[in-house]
């Protein structure tokens, strides 16, 4: 039994190495082939009409990514701080499945519910109505701020709980409020995980692919842009879109290998952000 | 921990640091405005979620009420009030079966080998590594390889050609290998769990390395696994990307047969090119009309919806049962 069992775990080696052996075989046709210049030397990337301006779908999923931060971390955080300092047991109970369903929705579903329900009722109404149309960055990175609001809080949460208890005591006997241990004592003694719950959560934004290609506001082309009311692609909305067109494109230029190119460029961001991650979160376990 | 202090100051001690903690010290106005926000941030995600239902919900119920079972029947169509899901179900009934079928039992075999035979080595770290950054990747890069690695590999055994070798057995193949991950690491914990008393008791009794899992292992784990093949099973139903990028039909289909237990559960669906209900879900979001955008779209996400979400309260409840019989 004990070979099959290794052979099962070696199956995670396989698949890495084929993740690894697709990406960079049929990526590399494009490091090769492409004028350097349709990369760097212009502001549309427009696959299908040989322009690929990196730059703009980059600085998309940098604007999307930063929006789902700012929403996602101060309402992360904060639920998870109530649910470990302050909820008492009972009221645990009732309030954490809040999250846990959360985590559950499917990206799609998201995606869908920024574009008919984000879009005019909270950037319509913010940002002025004629913003809320149709779908824009911003919608879909509250879209995606949404996504990563359990996952924040539920890493915080499990390194503010791994604080041991004496810590708390000691503050509270040196007569500091509660407020203050959370904030003076908890918190710090937690900060690995909570920086590791900030880093996981921006390489799932930077990963979430069906919010951006639905609410986004943009088909299969994009112009650069830094104002996040626009419509924009991220890395991964190119992606998806340049796949949806890959049957009548099949064959044209390096559209299809531009497709690896950037799955290249997104693998290499969330991999580097997952390792760093994992550092920190070792970090809390060796602590406590 | 106040032994030196004496018994009374010791009690009068306590007794400040249980009311601190609970707050109850003193009027504190700036302690009890942070709990407030700290609890409106919850609040806030529970009207999130609330607006979500409810906007989907009223945006789909109509095409139920109007056309109730038909819609669940028909197939795609360019027709707003004939397009259907059928052919959605059946996609996504396939990819439920292949997680089961192979990421469960791979996931649960790799669990199994690095919490009770791996050595404490590097190779054994590595591996550990590797999962947990398999489980960062994001899953569109799980679509490229899909479609560079199983589009192609079926494909030698389908012999159909262009766009028709994008079949539903690579999208399963491609779902199940991404949620692979989240079942080793959820079925390793489960195993960690497992009281340490439980595995030396049965090898006093002479138990083999095997049967001590068999008899021991397996059966207290069991509930946390079973929980963790459930969420997976969810996690891969919702996934829209991967079949994007291998392939999914995201204009329309004319083989509109009617949904019925036969049809669904027919194997060769596996060799056809395909669709799934996130995927239809996209592409009625992509069009144009309202009829489509709006009314289809909510209402296929509320037959995704009822379906994600019944696994997972099932798995939460699950979890929640046995967590309090244990700790209890």
């Amino acid at each position: 039994m004990g070979v099959l069992f290794f052979a099962a775990a070696i199956t995670s080696l396989v698949v890495s190495a084929a993740i690894l052996y697709s990406l960079f075989s049929n990526g590399l046709e494009f490091f090769t082939d492409v004028n350097w210049g349709h990369v760097f030397g212009t502001d549309t990337w427009s696959p299908r009409f040989d322009e690929f301006s990196i730059a703009t779908i980059f600085m998309g999923s940098l604007i999307v990514t930063g929006i789902a931060m700012i929403v996602a971390t101060p309402l992360g955080l904060g639920a998870a701080i109530y649910l470990s300092e302050y909820a008492r047991p009972r009221i645990r109970t009732v309030l954490k499945p809040i999250l846990e369903v959360l985590a559950g929705i499917p990206s799609v579903v998201l995606g869908v519910f920024a574009l008919i329900w984000i879009a005019p009722e909270v950037v319509g109404r913010v940002f002025g109505e004629e913003n809320g149309r149709g779908g824009t960055m911003m919608a879909a990175g509250i879209g995606v701020g949404i996504l990563t609001i359990p996952l924040i809080a539920s890493v915080s949460e499990d390194a503010m709980r791994a604080v041991p208890q004496s810590l708390r005591q000691a503050s509270a006997g040196l007569g500091a409020r509660r407020m203050t241990t959370t904030l003076r004592v908890v918190l710090p003694a937690a900060i690995s995980g909570i920086v590791a719950a900030f880093i996981l959560a921006t390489s799932r934004a930077l990963g979430e692919t069906m919010v951006v290609f639905i609410a986004g506001g943009a088909a299969d082309q994009a112009q650069y842009t830094h104002n996040p009311l626009d419509g924009g692609l991220t890395m991964t909305a190119a992606m998806a879109s340049l796949a949806v067109g890959t049957e009548q494109v099949r064959g044209a230029g390096l559209a299809v290998p531009s497709l690896y190119f950037v799955g290249i460029v997104l693998f290499a961001f969330t991999f580097g952000l997952n390792l760093i991650a994992d550092r920190f979160v070792k970090r809390v376990r060796q602590i406590y | 921990m106040f032994s030196t202090i004496g018994s009374s100051g010791e009690a009068a001690i306590q007794g400040s640091v249980a009311q601190s903690l609970q707050g109850k010290r003193r009027s504190d106005s700036r302690g009890w405005a942070f709990e407030i926000a700290l609890l409106v941030s919850l609040l806030v995600c529970l009207l999130i979620l609330g607006a979500l239902i409810l906007s989907v919900l009223t945006d789909g119920t109509p095409v139920y009420t109007d056309r109730g079972w038909e819609f669940l029947d028909s197939g795609l169509s360019s027709i707003a009030d004939r397009a259907g899901i059928s052919q959605g179900i059946v996609g996504s009934f396939w990819i439920a079966v292949s997680v089961v079928v192979l990421a469960v039992p791979i996931g649960i075999g790799a669990a199994i080998y690095l919490e009770e035979y791996a050595p404490r080595n590097k190779l054994t770290s590595f591996i550990e590594l590797n999962i947990r950054n398999l489980a960062g990747v994001p899953s569109v890069v799980y679509g490229l390889l899909g479609l560079a690695i199983f589009v192609e590999t079926f494909h030698g055994f389908t012999g159909a050609d262009g766009v028709d070798r994008r079949t539903l057995a690579a999208a399963g193949v491609t779902l199940a290998v991404l949620v692979l991950p989240i079942v080793i690491i959820t079925t390793a914990e489960a195993i960690r769990a497992v009281p340490q008393a439980l595995r030396e008791g049965a090898y006093g009794v002479g138990a083999t390395r095997w049967e001590v899992i068999r008899s021991q292992v397996m059966p207290y784990a069991a509930p946390g696994i079973f929980t963790g093949a459930l969420l997976s099973i969810a996690r891969a139903v919702g996934e829209a990307a991967p079949l994007i990028v291998i392939g999914a039909v995201t204009g329309f289909f004319s083989t509109g047969e009617g949904l019925n237990a036969q049809n669904v559960t027919d194997p060769s669906h596996l060799g056809e090119r395909f669709v799934a209900l996130p995927s239809i879900v996209t592409t009625f979001a992509k069009l144009p009309e309202d009829e489509f955008k709006v009314s289809n779209a909510a209402a296929t996400i509320i037959a995704m919806l009822v379906f994600v979400l019944l696994i997972n309260s099932i798995a939460i409840v699950l979890r929640n049962r046995y967590e309090k019989k244990r700790s209890g």
